[in-house]
């Protein structure tokens, strides 16, 4: 009966008498069908409609099968089919809209159980692919844990060969050391059967020995002497003592006044050797507190106790210190102390070295990026050259000292000394003394001159006099000629008549004031009584424009030579100013200087 | 360098005297004593048998010589020369003899050691000093002349014995816990004695001057032990040398060993500055040979002239391996040396017997290190500066100081 039946359903004879159990009415097919319901979940509905709908009803049971479908349905609990009859009439009307909507809820509930078998498949199959998955981790572990078993198994037996080989070589090493032992106890006991042997051999040998000393100092043959010219005195030329109780207590006293010399030597030494040492120890000590106590400001955030302890540690130090100064014993306690001192100093030192080397490691490992850790190299090139510098300094220190201790040594000796300073000091002194003569003799020559000069001034002055009431006359009569003739004619004379005085005058190198006035004169004059202070140069400039004044009245045409002279005379006059204010100044120099410029003007020079 | 003639000499021995004026040497039975400063001859003495030793006296105005064979002693005054005397051991014979430090006095060792005969040259009187021991070193006198230390063996148990040098006046007498004592030796500032066993056990026992047992020192036991021992001239150190090519060195105060010395045949360190011998190559030209040859192109040919170069490390320096089954193994640090300005300690190790070992005794560091041609036969320090002198046999003597080092060719017809 359809494919429902085919796939449950065995043996299609045993059907109705299971339909017989579960129906009420003997119909094969509805029963039947409604047991293959219950029993198989997947079943498709495609093909065996039509034949399941003839299986069911037929146009005969028609009102049977409403009536099972309506009975079916309200005990499924869907509401009845059928219309409400009255009375019990075999046949019923169906009720159409209950019947579709039993029909929907049936097709609802059939998809729902679709759904849920689908449901119910791809769980089922999950669990399946689950259960293989499983299986095959099951496997796989089992195989691991196998090969792990072996592997173990083979390491155990590796374990327990390496073990026995172990063994062996202990065994060996065991022997070995045995075997050493015995040879040593072999080697010892050999030597002393050979040292019992060689005594034995010996106390033969001083038997002989003795024997034949015997034999010797009993023979006493004459041959045994000493054949001798004369005595020899002693080497320190004392004469031999006899050997007497005192000679042998004399003898103890200096073989122990020798050692006793000895031992205060050594001891000595060793106590300059401590002194220094401890020196160095409390040197070194002190230059690593200071080393320690500015450092420790910088790394603040570092350990807090530490700073106490240095701190701490210094005020021990110094009170310490204190205590050394005054003792200087060398007593077991302060030994001790300093000691742990230093040792608690370098302690903290080295953790100081070691955190600052961290620090350049981290610096080298961040590439340079702290600013204040110098790279190594530009420290150790700094080192080189504080060494080299260090060096030379020394070096310098070495060659002064040298030279100082040369200086002292030769000042050293009092009396070469002064009598070399005596020495010096006499040929100083002649020296100055015929400095002197010199300038003494100079002094006088230059008086001399002077007074020459001066008479000569005077000379010239007189003659100038002369001269220049004759050359006054003279213009005056030129002058007074001139309004007759030309200008040019009196130029070419002037020019002619002043050259000629330039020259006349140039011929007399000493006497250079040529255009000098009676006024001039009066400078000269002016000059020499102002001579004790220099004249000063607005006295220079007076006479410049008197001469220069002078010229012009006297001769304007000669405006062109006169300045040149003026100024000649100036700079001339200047130069002997400056040379009598050098003079003045300078002393000596100044003199020789003088005497070549030296005019009419009377000088005194301040000679000391 | 400047090199004299050639003199005659025999059986090596030539001694300058201990003011440095005078040279003393030996030609057969003849002594021949020469001004320093010129070698001109000043004295010739003749004795009466073939001299075998030679020593002069503390204040240079005598000198011993012994002829063991005859048993005789002769002695040789400077100042007089006809002045003489003879010493007859007779039947006793002799084996050694030495001078006391003040020159006054011979002491004589008779044959089999059986006993020391003290002569004096100022009284004419004999002594005696009974079982002497026959060893390396048995008679020690300390260097200010006044005591004199001997090793005695009596009822096969060692013993020594402490003089007084001006009346040999016994001082102490004490026995020593060695086996077999080898030797015995002054510090130089004659404070303590070293004694040493034979090599058969290494044990080195101080004594104080009145003969306290200051300290004893072992390094080892059941090896070959000490083969060599030298006080540095300070008396600070004391340097031992043994069998096991080692130097170890003990001070003074605590008479511990502060460090020791390897010999090893490679040389690594850099700092250490290595002169090698070189041969400067001759040319020989085969043309110019006369022939017959001379000596002198003989000699000339044989003894090459050499010259000393700076090798730069590693070196590896030339070994000799010692036969193990005889006695007396060439093996060990043989000979040991300070420098007299206690800067440098010379040592040589026998198996490695082309080189001389210098080392720093300030840095306590191998210093220098001298390699020759062939093996290293003696060297000896200058008395007043760090420089010493070593030979090998060849022609030529060396000379090392801390500036550098020289090898002269001595001008002679045989080898030195």
């Amino acid at each position: 009966m359809g494919d429902w039946k085919t796939i449950t359903v065995p043996i299609p004879s045993s059907e109705s008498k299971n339909i017989s159990q579960f129906t009420s009415e003997t119909n094969m097919s509805p029963s039947s069908l409604y047991s293959q319901q219950v029993l198989c979940p997947s079943l498709p509905l495609a093909k065996s409609v039509h034949s399941f709908f003839r299986a069911f009803c037929t146009e005969e049971n028609v009102d049977q099968s409403i009536s099972y479908l309506d009975q079916e349905l309200t005990t499924l609990g869907f509401p009845s089919l059928c219309e409400e009859s009255k009375g019990k009439e075999v046949k019923r009307d169906l009720n159409i809209v209950a019947v579709l909507n039993c029909i929907h809820e049936l097709l609802v509930l059939h998809r729902k159980n679709l759904l849920a078998q689908e449901n119910v498949e791809t769980q089922n199959l999950k669990l399946g692919s689950d259960m293989d998955h499983l299986q095959n981790c099951y496997s796989k572990l089992k195989e691991q844990l196998e090969t792990s078993r072996r592997e173990m198994i083979g390491l155990q037996e590796r374990d327990r060969q390496l073990q026995g080989k172990n063994r062996n070589l202990h065994q060996l090493l065991k022997n070995e050391k045995d075997e050493v032992q015995k040879l040593q106890n072999i080697i010892a006991s050999r030597a002393t059967q050979y040292n019992h042997d060689m005594k034995r051999k010996e106390r033969e040998y001083n038997k002989l020995k003795e024997r034949l000393h015997q034999l010797v100092m009993n023979k006493k043959d004459k041959k045994t002497a000493m054949d001798i010219l004369n005595y020899v005195g002693r080497a320190d030329g004392k004469r031999g003592a006899w050997r007497t109780g005192k000679t042998e207590a004399r003898n103890e006293d200096e073989m122990y006044k020798v050692l006793l010399n000895d031992y205060e030597q050594r001891q000595k030494q060793i106590l300059l050797e401590n002194a220094e040492l401890k020196k160095v120890l409390q040197q070194m000590k002190k230059e690593m507190i200071s080393l320690l106590a500015p450092q420790k400001q910088k790394p603040k955030e570092k350990a807090e106790d530490s700073p106490g302890a240095v701190q701490s540690d210094v005020e021990e130090d110094t009170s310490e210190l204190s205590k050394e100064n005054m003792w200087e014993l060398s007593c077991e306690t302060v030994r001790e102390q300093l000691t742990n001192s230093i040792r608690k100093q370098w302690r903290i030192l080295k953790s100081h070295v070691e955190k600052l080397d961290n620090q350049v490691s981290k610096v080298h490992l961040g590439g340079f990026k702290d600013e204040e850790v110098i790279s190594r190299q530009d420290h150790e090139q700094e080192t080189e050259k504080l060494e080299l510098e260090i060096q030379q300094c020394k070096e310098m220190i070495q060659t002064q000292q040298q030279l100082l201790q040369q200086q002292f040594t030769t000042a050293c000796d009092d009396d070469t000394s002064s009598l070399l300073q005596d020495c010096y000091l006499l040929e100083e002194k002649e020296r100055l003394e015929e400095e002197w003569a010199l300038f003494k003799e100079q002094k006088k020559n230059f008086e001399k001159e002077r007074r020459s000069f001066t008479e000569a001034a005077i000379r010239l002055g007189l003659e100038r006099k002369a001269f220049e009431e004759d050359r006054a006359g003279w213009l005056k009569q030129q002058f007074l000629n001139m309004t007759s003739f030309d200008n040019k004619n009196s130029e070419s004379a002037f020019s002619g008549s002043s050259d000629q005085d330039n020259l006349t005058l140039y011929s007399k190198p000493g006497q250079k004031f040529y255009s000098v006035s009676s006024e001039s004169s009066l400078c000269t004059s002016k000059l020499t009584k102002s001579l004790p202070v220099s004249p000063s140069t607005s006295e220079l400039f007076q006479t410049i424009h008197h001469l220069s004044t002078n010229s012009r009245v006297l001769n304007v045409t000669t405006e062109d030579t006169k300045p040149n002279q003026v100024g000649r005379e100036c700079t001339t006059q200047r130069w002997s100013m400056a040379s009598r204010s050098d003079s003045q100044e300078g002393g000596c120099s100044g003199s020789r200087s003088l005497a070549c410029t030296d005019s009419s003007i009377e000088h005194r020079d301040g000679l000391p | 360098m400047n090199f004299s003639e050639v003199f005659k000499l025999s059986n090596q021995l030539s001694r300058f005297s201990p003011n440095g004026k005078f040279l003393a040497s030996c030609v057969q039975y003849r002594l021949v004593v020469r001004d320093v400063s010129t070698l001109q001859i000043l004295q010739l003495y003749t004795c009466l048998d073939q001299i075998q030793y030679l020593e002069w006296s503390a204040d240079s105005l005598f000198i011993l010589c012994a002829m063991y064979k005859r048993g005789l002693v002769q002695v040789w005054s400077l100042e007089q020369p006809e002045w003489h005397c003879k010493i007859d051991e007779g039947s006793a014979g002799l084996v050694a003899s030495c001078w006391s430090p003040d020159g006054r006095h011979i002491l004589n060792t008779t044959e089999f050691h059986l006993r020391i005969t003290v002569w004096s040259l100022c009284t004419k009187s004999v002594s005696y000093i009974k079982y002497p021991k026959a060893c390396q070193q048995g008679i020690t006198f300390t260097k200010d002349g006044r005591y004199m230390a001997l090793a005695e063996r009596r009822d096969c148990k060692d013993y020594i014995s402490l003089f007084v040098c001006s009346d040999w006046q016994l001082l102490r007498h004490f026995d020593t816990d060695t086996q077999d004592l080898a030797g015995i030796e002054w510090a130089p500032n004659g404070c303590v004695l070293a004694a040493w066993d034979s090599c058969l056990e290494y044990k080195v026992l101080l004594y104080s001057l009145d003969g306290r047992l200051l300290s004893t020192y072992s390094a080892y036991e059941w090896s070959l032990g000490i083969k060599t021992i030298a006080w540095s001239p300070s008396s600070q150190f004391l340097a031992i040398g043994s069998y096991d090519e080692k130097v170890r060195i003990l001070n003074h105060v605590t008479w511990k060993m502060i460090t020791e010395f390897g010999h090893t045949a490679t040389i690594n360190n850099p700092k250490i500055v290595i002169y090698k011998e070189m041969e400067k190559s001759q040319n020989l030209e085969m043309e110019n040979l006369p022939f017959p040859p001379t000596k002198a192109a003989a000699s000339s040919l044989f003894n090459t002239e050499s010259k000393y170069e700076v090798v730069s490390s590693p070196v590896s320096l030339q070994t000799l391996k010692p036969v193990t089954d005889r006695p007396n193994p060439k093996i060990g640090v043989g000979i040991l040396a300070f420098s007299p300005d206690n800067c440098f300690l010379a040592t040589r190790n026998d198996n490695i017997p082309n080189a001389v070992w210098i080392w720093d005794v300030q840095k306590l560091k191998l210093f220098v290190v001298l390699e020759h041609l062939a093996a290293v036969r003696s060297f000896q320090w200058n008395p007043q500066q760090a420089r010493l002198a070593v030979c090998t046999g060849r022609s030529q003597v060396y000379l090392w100081s801390p500036a550098g080092c020289v090898s002269v060719q001595v001008p002679a017809e045989g080898t030195c």
